[in-house]
């Protein structure tokens, strides 16, 4: 082959590669996502691409029109990412939407299952068997 | 960018809707250079037409953190397509197919930190455009595949060769796919979830 070689690298120290949140690492189904500050001094959601959202009412006169739309869209479980592409709005708009809904008990967010240091085998064995149904 | 009002909005089709109980998800990445064929092995497994997401970046988000400089900047518009396989009533399983260079990747939180592992999708005929993303892989303890995306016009090399080329350990599973077919593609994200089950008894 012709083709010039790459060199293999070593994995680096964290915080490079944080690890995962241990509280989020079980996929706790009752684990709410905790609002932390944002860079702006705002308070944003930490929320994932496939953080699974669903609205707990439906929308009343008084939300946003974008909110509402979120709360037409959640209410079957719906990941950031869909409400993100069905409302072709980027990913931090709509996190940013979110926070303010999640803060006033409109929707509530389900955290994924995130990749752990020791990564939980059961899981593992449902997705292949989920994969060789297909 | 601007939102066009509710009216517009179509959600996903009444077959598409997942049901309550739908509320764990798991994400997988399938990374590689452009026409690689990310968007090709997505929307061969996914059970949804492969969707769009995507993130501004600006001057601002690339690190500069000065709000007077705002004024000036330049935005790229970065998108990621992804799709979704239901493996259970409750468990969901996403796959984004994201562009190759890093300077994308801190857009979205977590994208590989959560992720429970990555495809690396390489075309032989440009073999180096994924020796980048290997190593950012490599450095952030990300475990991957490699698939071998097998166009027709194509050099065809051996398995070995090409990890000789892309100097990967042994243990890395390689696998040839053509990313149009579903039942190849899905080969593709059993062998990752093999890696990975090996890697957790390993580690147990
Ligand atoms: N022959 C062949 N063509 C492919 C294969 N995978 C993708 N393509 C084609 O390559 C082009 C780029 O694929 P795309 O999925 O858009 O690449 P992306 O930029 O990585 O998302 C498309 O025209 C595909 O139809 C493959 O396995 N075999
Ligand atoms: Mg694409």
């Amino acid at each position: 082959m012709k083709t010039p070689r790459r060199e293999r690298r070593e994995k680096l120290p964290s915080p490079s590669s944080p690890a995962p949140d241990p509280g989020s690492a079980k996929g706790d189904p009752e684990r709410l996502y905790v609002i932390t500050g944002g860079p702006d001094g705002g308070e944003r959601a930490a929320l994932d691409l496939v953080t699974m959202v669903v609205a707990c009412s439906t929308p009343s006169p008084t939300v946003q029109p974008e909110q509402a739309a979120i709360l037409r869209l959640c209410r079957a479980p719906l990941s950031v990412a869909e409400i993100s592409a069905y409302l072709r709005l980027p990913f931090s708009v709509v996190t940013s939407l979110l926070t303010d809904l999640l803060a006033t008990e409109l929707v509530e967010s389900r955290a994924p299952i995130v990749r752990a240091v020791l990564p939980d085998r059961s899981l593992l064995e449902a997705v292949m068997h989920g994969l060789q149904r297909l | 960018m601007d939102f066009k009002g509710s009216d517009t909005i179509t959600g996903p089709r009444t077959e598409d809707v997942l049901p309550s109980t739908a509320t764990a998800a798991v994400k997988v990445v399938i990374v590689g250079g452009f026409g690689v064929g990310k968007t090709t092995m997505v929307g061969a497994v996914s059970e949804i037409r492969p969707l769009t997401t995507e993130e501004t970046m600006t001057q601002a988000s690339i690190g500069v953190d000065d709000n007077s400089r705002i004024e000036g900047k330049t935005a790229t518009t970065v998108a990621m397509d992804f799709g979704r396989i239901s493996i259970s009533e409750q468990l969901i399983l996403y796959l984004f197919g994201t562009p190759g260079q890093e300077r994308f990747w801190f857009l979205w939180n977590g994208l590989f930190e959560g992720a429970l592992g990555a495809v690396v999708l390489v075309d032989t005929r440009r073999l180096e455009v994924s020796f980048d993303v290997i190593g950012r892989l490599e450095e952030r303890g990300v475990p991957f595949v490699v698939a071998v995306n097998t166009f027709p016009d194509a050099p065809s090399h051996p398995m070995e060769a090409l990890r000789h080329a892309l100097d990967l350990p042994d243990e890395v599973p390689m696998v040839n796919c053509d990313a149009r077919l579903r039942a190849s593609s899905r080969d593709v994200l059993l062998t990752l979830m093999n890696y990975l089950h090996a890697l957790a008894l390993q580690r147990s």
